[in-house]
């Protein structure tokens, strides 16, 4: 074979990527959150997340067999896996396995497979999973424990977010943002909220990991996270004891996750740099009117999905130009 | 085309909501639980027959040019009575639907029907395909508010069938409604097909 | 017959003619359906208020007394039963999670709480909308039969007697905030002998504290 004289169209070179060189390369840069996940939250977050990642294996096994009656079962290229890990990051580490289940159906299924499977689907799948779980299920999706309880699963105890801590101080609570973990603690990830999300120092070390290997560009994070610290900084110039500042909007929530892992999805993202920056900015402009006003806590989630539903029309807008075509004046 | 396949047509093969998508309003905003769903189809299906009957009955004396705000006069008489006589006698119904109730006006199907149908057939015919769409409007939405029910709080036409904390709220709100109408579209396709 | 054709004066006929014919079937319509619709509506209100003070023989709902307590107004429902006075329905709001947070409460003379009412809210779905039924009889957060006038209503959490809903602290804290409000309303209205006074004046005081808290 070795000798044989290849012949086939452009392009020739090949840069070696492919879907499951990246997805792997984006479960790994999800280690160190990982990691500060079991630290913190013990049993109940491995629980979890090995629910999740297990439910959406099998979730894209079954249906790629069964329903839409494929050859080729893409289980092994690393989606479904990420897909269940980032699910199980949006998820609080003592909810039931059952609604674990549900998420990771409604996830692959109505969130990936509807649409095609990987590729075809216009919002991110993990996105999918939470927020249908948030709507269906807000009690036990918005109790999470307090960090540090290493062996307890749904029994764990449980305690008010910042966020909610946030949303207190809107509504006319002066003590609330005092009460708030101080930005250190909120920065390492020692505060109760979702399994992924806690520790902005771990999820920035997964954002230099992905920009050194190149999964990702800067665009998107970077745009997000600035405009929510600009948004949020006028805010609290406006009302300090009203609005908590930028540091604390940056670091608590889904902020630091939803930023860099889920608004970067491939699929569901704008495909050039304009539009990324235009997708970024709206995202975090979003959180903070949502975080702020609306009538959940934590609105990155919804930033994002709202965006992902703009992201064609955003390529249609910000098409690259095409090579030798003339500037019209 | 005889009476008993016109009224067929309008619950099967031209089914208003898994078919032809009209009146989408309506059958999203009102099935949040089965009883609401049948309630708006048997508003919507009472409105559509006098509509129906009456267009057809008058179809002559309305000159062309001026025949849709003819019709929209009609359908919004009956509408208008259909409103006045909920709130006073069925007031429990009218405050889930009220909303609704007006809004039946701008209905697709009303209008739909009128142009396509009742504009071109004697009163007879117009009765049935305004029984057969207003039946499968009300089939529809009976179907979509019994799924939503069921999934959202576990029970069917108030009746419990699982414990309500396995619920999922979702169906019981705005998105439930856009879920389930779209897989039961891709199930009455499928269904077609075979 | 012929179709008519679409001449002006075929068109400028029909259009009216169509129109005066609906124009009186609707207005017989109406004047048949006024007074039940009249009454309709009055009895929805007059339910929500039998709900919260049940057993009156007057129409509470005609003659609301509006009052104002430290600048906010509350509407207050008096039921009586053979003339004698036998509670009221307090119409009152405070800021929820979502938005405001409307309760129609009923008290009985000596200013327990009989039942009461959600209006209108804008809380989260599943969670803070939870107030409809959580403070009823035989709930969790059951409010029924409390005085607020003995010791102002307050969520455990802060050290008071009444369970919060799941996860819904901030609405709960706003729904007792309304009803000790709406207390406060009734006193005002209904200062029985001298002690009313100072009861109100002691009853505020404690909620300020617990507040500070």
């Amino acid at each position: 074979m070795a000798n044989k004289l290849i012949v086939s169209l452009s392009p020739h070179v090949h840069s070696g990527d492919s879907v499951q060189k990246n997805m792997y390369g984006v479960i790994i840069a999800l280690i160190p959150a990982l990691l500060v996940s079991f630290y913190m939250f013990g049993l109940g977050a491995v629980i979890v997340t090995l629910t999740s990642v297990a439910a959406c294996l099998f979730f894209e096994w079954a249906i790629t067999k069964f329903i839409l009656k494929r050859e080729r079962t893409t289980i092994l290229d690393g989606s479904a896996a990420l897909t269940g890990l980032l699910l199980a990051f949006n998820l609080p580490s003592n909810l039931p396995l059952w609604i674990i289940i549900i998420g990771a159906l409604v996830a692959i299924g109505i969130g990936k497979m509807t649409f095609g499977g990987l590729g075809c689907n216009p919002f991110n799948p993990a996105l999918v999973g939470r927020i249908f779980l948030l709507i269906s299920f807000p009690v036990q999706m918005t109790s999470w424990p307090v960090a540090g309880q290493l062996t307890a699963y749904t029994d764990a105890e449980t305690a008010a977010t910042p966020l909610a801590l946030m949303k207190m101080a809107v509504n006319g609570d002066a003590a609330a943002l005092e009460q708030l973990p101080s930005t250190m603690d909120l920065f390492l990830g020692n505060n109760p909220g979702c399994i992924g999300e806690i520790s902005a120092l771990a999820l920035l070390l997964g954002l230099v990991y992905m920009l050194w290997k190149k999964i990702i560009t800067w665009h998107i994070p970077v745009s997000i996270i600035a405009t929510v610290f600009v948004f949020a900084t006028l805010l609290n110039l406006v009302d300090p004891a009203k609005y908590a500042d930028g540091l604390t909007h940056l670091f608590t929530g889904g902020l630091m996750l939803g930023a860099i892992f889920m608004a970067t999805d491939y699929v569901t993202s704008p495909m050039n740099h304009k539009g990324m920056i235009i997708y970024g900015i709206a995202i975090g402009f979003l959180t903070v009117l949502i975080r702020t006003f609306g009538a959940y806590p934590e609105g990155m989630s919804f930033a994002i999905f709202i965006m992902n539903a703009f992201t064609p029309l955003i390529n249609t807008y910000c098409k690259p130009k095409r090579f030798g075509e003339v500037v019209k004046k | 085309m005889n009476n008993f396949k016109v009224l067929m047509n309008g619950i099967v093969k031209e089914n208003p909501t898994f078919v032809l998508l009209l009146g989408m309003c309506p059958t999203l905003g009102t099935t949040s639980s089965a009883i609401n769903g049948m309630g708006m189809g048997l508003a919507t299906m009472f409105v559509l027959i006098c509509s129906n009957i009456v267009i057809s009955s008058i179809k002559k004396l309305v000159p062309d040019m001026v025949r849709i705000p003819i019709f929209i006069v009609v359908i919004a008489s009956f509408v208008t009575v259909l409103q006045m006589v909920m709130q006073a006698y069925v007031p429990a119904l009218y405050a889930t639907l009220g909303l609704f109730i007006p809004l039946i006006v701008v209905n697709c199907i009303l209008l739909g029907r009128a142009e396509a149908f009742a504009a071109k057939n004697n009163p007879i015919a117009s009765l049935f395909d305004g029984l057969g769409m207003g039946l499968g409007f009300t089939i529809a939405l009976t179907l979509l508010g019994a799924v939503r029910e069921f999934l959202g709080t576990g029970k069917i036409f108030n009746i419990a069938i699982m414990p309500e904390e396995y619920g999922m709220l979702i169906f019981v709100l705005a998105p439930g409604a856009f879920i389930v109408l779209g897989y039961l579209i891709a199930i009455v396709n499928r269904l077609k097909k075979a | 017959m012929k179709k008519l054709e679409s001449s002006l004066k075929n068109m400028a006929l029909a259009l009216t003619g169509f129109s005066v014919v609906a124009g009186a079937i609707l207005g017989w319509v109406n004047k048949v359906t006024a007074e039940p619709i009249a009454q309709a509506n009055a009895k929805t209100l007059s339910d929500a208020i039998a709900v919260v003070v049940p057993g009156f023989d007057n129409n509470p709902a005609e003659a609301p007394e509006t009052i104002d307590v430290d600048g906010v107004s509350y509407k207050i429902y008096k039921a009586t039963k053979g003339g004698e006075f036998i509670g009221a329905a307090v119409e009152s709001s405070s800021m929820g999670f979502g938005g405001e947070l409307k309760v129609l409460v009923g008290f009985d003379v000596e200013g327990n709480i009989i039942d009461y009412s959600l209006l209108s809210h804008a809380e989260t779905p599943g969670l803070g909308s939870k107030a409809a039924d959580w403070f009823k009889k035989g709930a969790k957060g059951d409010i029924t039969g409390k005085n607020p006038g003995e010791a102002p209503l307050v969520v455990s959490k802060d050290g008071g007697q009444i369970d919060a809903i799941t996860a819904s602290t901030i609405t709960t804290r706003a729904f007792l905030a309304a009803v000790n409000s709406a207390y406060g309303a009734y006193k005002n209205q209904h200062v029985d002998g001298t002690s009313g006074a100072t009861q109100q004046a002691a009853a505020e005081e404690k909620t300020e504290n617990v507040e500070n808290k």
